[in-house]
């Protein structure tokens, strides 16, 4: 190996490392809980090796996925639609907002950016108390309508689908709106005068040069948004009623209520799985950023 | 009446005064340019004929409608941008039909438009390229194409020669030109470099700190410059500065320096004791060895400059000035460092600048 070779190891060696152990190592211990059964033992799981008559014998078992496979999927599902419903309504609400700060004036925009991340200063877990206390029957939204006579008796505002999508675009909007400005603040304000010095409307300039420009930022920002909001415990725990099942619900009620790690690491990899779909797809967007398809149909 | 008439247009940004009291009008089929140091406002007064900007003061009107308030998706000019501004998500043909597609023009006279257009700038093969698959000539070339396919009453032009290299920049020229007649659109283009706008335009404005000092065609802003700016920016110029006095029969200027006053032929009246300044370019300077009649400065040689085929010889005067001439590389041979010789000229060659 030439020398640039090696230094090149140098460099890209310690991000390799580090995946290797602190994310690909880890995953292989859950993929491996997951092969095994639940057991009254410390750990609570069955080894997944075992000494037998021939010695080393491997006791893996896709029971667990079984399980899944033949159980309620509902949870699934539903964290799919939540996440997918969360994520274009981020990206509804997140674009005007970054197009608004890329567009502000210089000195307005770090500023603005601030108040965008500040909500990160306090913890999700006392945020989504906060909405609690804005959303519930006796809470600070309802009395208000109540005073202002806009209602007789509370609406139901909490414990349902309504909160729980309100909660996930609360909380993953920022995710959505920094990858979006950095996209849209990089747009060479010049094609916005050429597009419009060449005849196109406002309306037009925007979804004609400004939105495919910003594709980048939007797939940045819906994976942000999608992938943690799949696995996310937190909102629809507090928010969600009774009936709202989501996948780190479920996964959080193996684990710690009935102490199922082998249930709880399947469901896990279950995720992974579904989340590596969308990922792949993205990816071959990313990598033919301006992909022959958009100029083709311009004669 | 004029293609484009701008009245008194001024263009602040906070404290700089961008663009000053600018008054102008473009002809049909004219190829106008503006020229000036950096910073005297070109850009800026190309953006508020194309809408970008909107003028504090002053109006714009372009085939006799005033378009001050029109934005500039409705104006009809189109602008070349001195970066190219070329949409990196379309191709080629899709740069090119970006304007016509804005018209609804439908699509088989846009292909045939398209095709028309690439042909003229020689860009027919590189049709479905993307912008960063093009070197900075085709670039431009495809962004005259695109200004060019909506076939605009006026095409504004920012530097579009800049980025090119001398010889491909020469051929452009040409080129450019050879459009300009073919198309018969006016084009007003800006550029920093004297060479291009007296080389091209059919008329100049030359601007200086956001005001226009002088409008004219090559020659008369060349042979006739009307100010000590004009005078030194555009081309080599050697300058005397002085005050005004009565002559024999003339008016003279006599500059420090200088024994003898200089006799002027001024056409103008020109106020005694007023401050003026002669430029005598450096091609009219004629060197002799002996004293020639009429008016001649000392000077000794203090090198030569060989520029092909010319050489430029450089010169300081006894009274201190440091003057420049130009002749053919052949008659420069005579002359070499540290000779004596007279520097003289036609009167009728000087031009006096009042200031
Ligand atoms: N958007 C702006 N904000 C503030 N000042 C500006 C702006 N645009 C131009 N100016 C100022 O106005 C003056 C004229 O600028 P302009 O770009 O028109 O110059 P120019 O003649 O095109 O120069 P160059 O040859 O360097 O391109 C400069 O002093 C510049 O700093
Ligand atoms: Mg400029």
């Amino acid at each position: 190996m030439s020398a640039w070779g090696w230094r090149r190891w140098l460099l890209i060696g310690p991000p390799f490392l580090w995946l290797a152990v602190f994310f690909l190592l880890p995953l292989g211990v859950v993929a491996a809980i997951s092969l095994t059964q639940a057991a009254d033992a410390i750990p609570p799981y069955t080894p997944l090796l075992t000494h037998g008559p021939n010695g080393l014998e491997l006791q893996a078992s896709l029971a667990n996925y079984r399980e899944i496979a033949n159980g309620d999927l509902r949870a699934y599902g539903n964290s799919l639609v939540f996440a997918g419903v969360a994520t274009v309504l981020c990206l509804l609400v997140g674009y005007p907002i970054a197009f608004a700060i890329a567009r502000a004036p210089k000195a307005w925009r770090n500023p603005l950016l601030f108040l965008v991340i500040l909500p990160f200063w306090t913890s999700l877990l006392i945020r989504v108390y906060a909405w609690i206390a804005i959303l519930q029957p006796t809470g600070l939204l309802n009395r208000a309508l109540a005073a202002l006579g806009l209602i007789n008796s509370p609406i139901l505002l909490i414990y349902n689908d309504f909160s729980v999508v309100l909660g996930l675009v609360y909380g993953y909007l920022p995710f959505m709106i920094l990858p979006l400005y950095g996209s849209l603040s990089q747009l060479d304000e010049n094609l916005v005068e050429a597009a419009a010095d060449l005849g196109a409307r406002p309306a037009r300039v925007f979804f004609a040069v400004v939105l495919p420009l910003s594709v980048p930022g939007i797939i940045a920002g819906a994976l942000l948004v999608f992938i943690p909001a799949i696995g996310e415990f937190v909102i629809p725990d507090l928010l969600g009623g009774p009936g709202t099942l989501m996948v780190g619900k479920v996964l959080w009620q193996q684990f710690f209520d009935n102490v199922d790690w082998p249930s709880a690491a399947a469901i896990a990899m279950v995720m992974v799985a579904m989340l590596t779909a969308p990922l792949l797809l993205a990816q071959r967007f990313v990598e033919r950023p301006h992909s022959s398809r958009m100029g083709a149909n311009e004669t | 009446m004029a293609l484009l008439e701008i009245s008194g247009v001024s263009k602040n940004f906070g404290a700089v005064s961008a663009v000053d009291r600018v008054s102008l009008s473009v002809e049909q089929g004219e190829l106008f340019a503006l020229l000036g140091p950096s910073g005297c406002g070109k850009t800026t007064l190309l953006r508020l004929i194309a809408g970008f900007e909107r003028p504090d003061r002053g109006r714009i009107a372009i085939d006799g409608g005033d378009v001050t308030d029109v934005p500039p998706y409705r104006r009809p000019v189109n602008m070349m941008f001195q970066s190219y501004a070329l949409f990196p998500h379309l191709d080629v043909v899709g740069n090119v039909a970006f304007g016509l597609k804005q018209e609804g023009m439908a699509r088989g006279r846009r292909e045939a438009r398209v095709a028309e257009m690439l042909a003229l700038v020689q860009m027919s093969d590189y049709a479905r390229r993307r912008p960063h698959e093009l070197s900075g000539g085709q670039k431009q070339r495809v962004a005259l194409a695109r200004a060019l396919a909506k076939m605009p009453k006026l095409l504004l032009l920012d530097e579009p020669l800049a980025a090119l290299d001398r010889k491909l920049r020469e051929e452009t020229r040409l080129e450019l030109i050879g459009i300009q007649e073919r198309v018969g659109t006016s084009f007003v283009f800006v550029t920093h470099d004297q060479e291009e706008a007296l080389g091209m335009a059919s008329r100049i404005a030359v601007m200086d700190k956001g005001r226009v000092a002088q409008i004219g065609s090559a020659a008369e802003i060349y042979e006739r410059p009307r100010s000590r700016f004009v005078a030194d920016f555009v081309g080599a110029v050697n300058l005397f500065d002085g005050v005004l006095a009565a002559g024999f029969n003339a008016v003279a200027l006599k500059v420090p320096g200088l024994e003898a006053p200089i006799a002027l032929l001024a056409e103008a009246e020109l106020p005694e004791g007023g401050e003026a300044a002669l430029a005598v370019r450096p091609e009219k300077l004629r060197l002799s060895p002996g004293r020639p009649e009429g008016i001649a400065i000392a000077a000794t040689v203090e090198g030569i400059n060989y520029q092909g085929g010319v050489s430029v010889v450089h010169l300081v005067a006894a009274s201190g000035h440091a003057l420049k001439a130009q002749m053919a590389s052949a008659a420069a041979t005579s002359f070499e460092r540290g000779m004596p010789v007279w520097a003289s000229w036609d009167p009728a060659d000087g031009v006096v600048l009042a200031r």
